[in-house]
């Protein structure tokens, strides 16, 4: 096996200056074919490994290929590693990567200026340029690109060079030019190209000459940065200080599957999902396919109704039962999240929310389904809410999500959303006793006067859960208005009436059962921030910039929507102002104004991007000033 | 140790629940069949669980003292389909009717049927949407004339069993409400089958579509409008008078039994030919043109879904160990921060 040497004991010692940053943010863009997610992943994974606190955010088309080279077929990844905690990928690019015309002309504007541009020039010809819809080559308008320190690299050329004589077709040679750019980076960066090299080797066993031509143009694009004189200085990025311990990386959703099954192999049963594909949800379907010697079950449905009826007959059959799914697919699932409601059976909806309405924009990400989630079913049907606020929060979160499903016998809506679906962060590794556990429990004897009552409620008004299969304990449940507590149909009015209150104070009352709301920063004064979901980390990171200034701000991230923590009343009762940064039109704010009748005033946006942390710094400065 | 099941009756199938269906309603003989059915499967009470959606057939669990599950519109078939793969101990048995299952809940009853989940699918066709008072429904013939077809439906029927058959189920049978026996027949063969058992049952809507099924329930005509279907016997009917072949043009067509015709040339029914071709020809055979066919079309042996889905976790298991948490966290690059 050919060895990859990568020369790093000399790399700073050919008279190349090394500067020492506390954060740095990479993006990788080029065509969705060009292997940009993948070098961008490799990157998250080196640095992390490194010991830096990492943040990512993959952009990439809905189309699998539009066609190459044009403005649609755009494909990103960016990732910021930092020496200290970070919450974000970052507002501004230090470095881009742009492997064609049209992911320069996409992506420059994010470069901050004096910022490092490095593009594939084999790639600037004049097809690619017109397909970008520049009228001149931009690598040829010495004006347009001088705010950065521009690169151009031949990239495809030395790639083939690289690779020259492994008898790889030109085609398969020119995959290969993503690593090139990756190892430049890594030169760039200081990054250690160990586990890269790794992943190689093994991805790629089975096609010894792949294996060795993407080895050859990691290690052609690392020496390139390290013997030309186009690059002077390279930079180094120290370790973060992270709570000790092991630590992996996780997305959203791999965090919310990897919750999931450990909450159920924790409440010692099996858990049983069903889904249909969707974007961005599938991940966390794909991710328990492999979970099978956990005992889950998974089950591709034929639609997204069929995904919810199964979560529920799941549920009723006695399972920890979820499906996910994203916006379009929730709305399908609303009139069987209603049956999961007036049956009163335990199961988990997660709803990877990205931008609508309909189609809306698959791959984006937006915070627009909260309404839906608080009001969209028929009749008066309440359910919990909880939202993630990070990447790796969606694995504690979702766990706390089917207590309350267990606890309350209750349907519990988890949302998440595109940018923490897919943006990565690291993990600290739990002890598995360290845990919470699930207390599961299944009626096996009779409850009433010689027969068995499944709507005779507890203290917290929550009735007992008895599995087909248990003797004695036959009973029928139903869409249709249960009498209470025998669940026989009823259409008595006075029933109808205590039943729909009955249902709607056992939710309410799930507040008792959940952490008071902290706030971050002032703990009263001039202004409170609330948010919520994935917007946790630019909008903590903006407040504390502002507390930093001295201003009297506060900050308040919900995780639980419904029912809202019980003092979060109080607190709002001790700030002046109120605002509420969100990426929708309003729907928190709409919450909180109608249940606190607080003057709540919001910073809104709806580009399927998540909040810079300035555009949140000047909405937090515009509202003191107001 | 001894595991004597308490000897069951009908009676003790029966919930405490007032039956509202409309008097002398299709469906209480169906209902009455099934609980005669159930006390002869040797399972207890607690290991049979009924799954319905929306009309009047789906009323069916409240009347059964089993588990039961009154869902939403068409979309029992996928409540039953993860009940059985939840709890494969249970027999689980899908109560339809002919809107329910082949209009809003199509695309659910066709995925069940080509998965061969192992359910007793029961539909009870009666040509009309009887609970919300009287529309047309999917399988009323065209022209139908009804309260939102006043000049006469134009869409073109389905046929439940082409529908079934197209979907490759494993088990394809017709009865009718009132032919007590043969009903009775018909469900024992479906609760024994293993995976999908599909079966169309004749029911009359007194009310909105009364004597729909009347050429198949008279006892004046019915024999010569109907056919009974018996594995390895040749196709007669009209007592024995009139028979089936098939012609030249490899269509079925009637003959007489006069003496012109040897029985060895008439068609033999075989419910488990691997080809659904034939069974696919008996159920085209409609009246006027033909008798209809009643018994079992098809019955074959196919690994069920909810069993090869439970194997897969038995296999992975077997293969990895039960799955262990601490090693699944730690999977893939982890790295230590001191």
């Amino acid at each position: 096996m050919a060895s990859v040497d990568v020369p790093q004991a000399e790399a700073t010692g050919e008279g190349k200056k090394l500067e020492t940053l506390e954060s740095v943010v990479v993006r990788f863009c080029g065509d969705s074919g060009d292997g940009m997610q993948l070098v961008g992943t490799q990157m998250t994974n080196v640095s992390a490994a490194f010991g830096n606190d990492v943040s990512t955010l993959p952009d990439y088309p809905a189309e699998i290929r539009a066609p190459a080279g044009t403005l649609a077929g755009v494909s990103g990844y960016q990732l910021c590693f930092s020496n200290h905690d970070i919450f974000t990928p970052g507002d501004e690019v230090d470095t881009l990567v742009a492997m064609n015309p049209a992911a320069l002309k996409t992506n420059v504007a994010d470069l901050k200026r004096g910022g490092t541009l490095i593009v594939n020039e084999d790639a600037f010809d004049k097809s690619n340029v017109q397909k970008a819809t520049y009228e001149t080559n931009p690598l040829e308008d010495e004006d347009g690109l001088q705010a950065y320190r521009v690169h151009k690299v031949p990239m495809t050329r030395l790639t083939r060079d690289a690779v020259d004589g492994l008898g790889l077709s030109v085609r398969e040679a020119d995959r290969c030019k993503n690593f090139f750019a990756l190892g430049l980076s890594y030169w760039l960066y200081e990054r250690d190209a160990t586990p890269t090299e790794d992943w190689v080797r093994a991805k790629f066993a089975k096609k010894p000459e792949i294996m060795e031509a993407n080895l050859r143009a990691l290690r052609a694009g690392y020496n390139y940065g390290f013997s030309t004189e186009s690059f002077t200085v390279h930079y180094e990025v120290a370790p973060a200080k992270l709570p000790p311990g092991r630590y992996r990386k996780l997305t959203g959703n791999e965090a919310t599957a990897l919750g999931l099954v450990t909450g159920a192999t924790n409440a010692g049963r099996n858990l049983f999902y069903a889904g249909y594909p969707i974007t961005p949800a599938s991940d966390v379907l794909h991710e328990l396919s492999t979970m099978k010697h956990f005992g889950v079950k998974t089950f591709q449905a034929e639609d997204e109704i069929a995904a919810m009826c199964a979560a529920v007959g799941a549920a009723f059959a006695g399972e920890l039962s979820v499906t996910a799914s994203s916006g379009p697919g929730i709305c399908l699932k609303g009139e069987a999240m209603g049956l999961g409601m007036i049956t009163e059976l335990p199961m988990i909806i997660v709803n990877v929310q990205r931008g609508g309405p309909s189609t809306g924009l698959p791959t984006k990400t937006e915070q627009a389904d909260l309404l839906l989630s608080m009001f969209g079913r028929n009749g008066e049907s309440p359910l919990p809410i909880l939202a993630a606020q990070s990447p790796a929060d969606c694995f504690a979160l979702v766990q706390e999500a089917q207590r309350i499903s267990v606890e309350f016998m209750v349907p519990v809506i988890f949302l998440t959303d595109g940018y923490i679906a897919n943006g990565a962060e690291p993990w600290r590794i739990p002890e598995v006793d360290s845990l919470p556990k699930i207390n599961v429990r299944h009626q096996t004897e009779l409850n009433g006067d010689g027969q068995y009552l499944p709507y005779k409620r507890d203290d917290k008004l929550v009735r007992p859960w008895a599995k087909p299969g248990t003797p004695g304990l036959e009973h029928r449940v139903g869409g249709l208005e249960k009498s209470d507590p025998t669940g026989n149909v009823s259409y008595d009015p006075d029933n109808h009436e205590a039943m729909i209150r009955r249902r709607a104070q056992k939710v309410a009352g799930i507040a008792d059962s959940i952490p008071e709301q902290e706030v971050d920063g002032a703990q009263s004064g001039d202004l409170l921030v609330v948010s919520w979901g994935g917007t946790y980390g630019a909008v903590r990171t903006a407040c504390r910039q502002a507390a930093q200034e001295g201003k009297s701000v506060g900050h308040a991230h919900l995780r639980y929507l419904n029912p809202f923590p019980k003092n979060l009343g109080e607190i709002l009762s001790r700030f002046d102002k109120v605002l509420v940064p969100e990426l929708n039109m309003g729907q928190l704010r709409l919450l909180l104004r109608n249940e606190f009748l607080v003057d709540a005033r919001g910073f809104n946006k709806i580009k399927g991007k998540p909040f810079l942390v300035s555009e949140v710094v000047d909405a937090i400065n515009g509202m003191l000033d107001s | 140790m001894s595991t004597d099941l308490p000897v069951l009756s009908p009676k003790d199938f029966a919930s405490d629940q007032e039956i509202r269906w409309c008097p002398r309603c299709g469906d209480y003989s169906i209902l009455a069949q099934v609980k005669k059915v159930l006390p002869t499967l040797g399972l207890p009470k607690e290991k049979f669980c009924f799954i319905s959606g929306i009309g009047c057939s789906s009323r069916f669990p409240y009347y059964m003292d089993t588990y039961g599950f009154h869902s939403i519109h068409g979309r029992a078939p996928a409540v039953a389909t993860a009940v059985k793969m939840a709890n494969p101990e249970l027999q689980t048995w899908v109560i339809t009717g002919d809107g329910d299952a082949l209009s809003i809940g199509g695309n659910h009853l066709m995925h069940a049927i080509r998965r061969n989940v192992d359910l007793k699918i029961i539909l009870f066709n009666n040509q009309i949407y009887g609970l919300t008072k009287g529309q047309y429904s999917p399988t009323s013939p065209q022209g139908k004339r009804t309260k939102s077809t006043p000049v006469g439906s134009v869409d073109y029927p389905l046929n439940p069993l082409s529908v079934a058959l197209g979907c490759e189920a494993t088990f394809v049978a017709r009865s009718v409400d009132v032919d007590i026996k043969h009903l009775t027949m018909v469900l024992e063969r479906a609760a024994h089958h293993k995976g999908t058992a599909f079966v169309e049952v004749y029911q009359d809507c007194n009310v909105f579509n009364h004597k729909a099924f009347e050429f198949a329930t008279d006892k004046k005509i019915k024999d010569d409008n109907i056919i009974y279907l018996e594995h390895g016997k040749p196709l007669t009917f009209a007592k024995g008078t009139k028979g089936i072949r098939v012609n030249e043009g490899s269509r079925p067509e009637v003959v007489d039994l006069d003496g012109s015709v040897a029985e060895d040339d008439l068609l033999f029914h075989d419910e488990k030919a691997v080809e659904p071709s034939l069974a696919f020809m008996l159920a085209r055979m409609r009246y006027p043109q033909f008798p209809e066919p009643m018994g079992i079309f098809r019955a074959l042996e196919k690994p069920t879904y909810d069993e090869v889905a439970n194997q897969q976790i038995d296999d992975a298991i077997a293969d990895k160990g039960r799955g262990d948490l601490t090693a699944l966290f730690n999977k893939g690059d982890t790295w230590e921060v001191k």
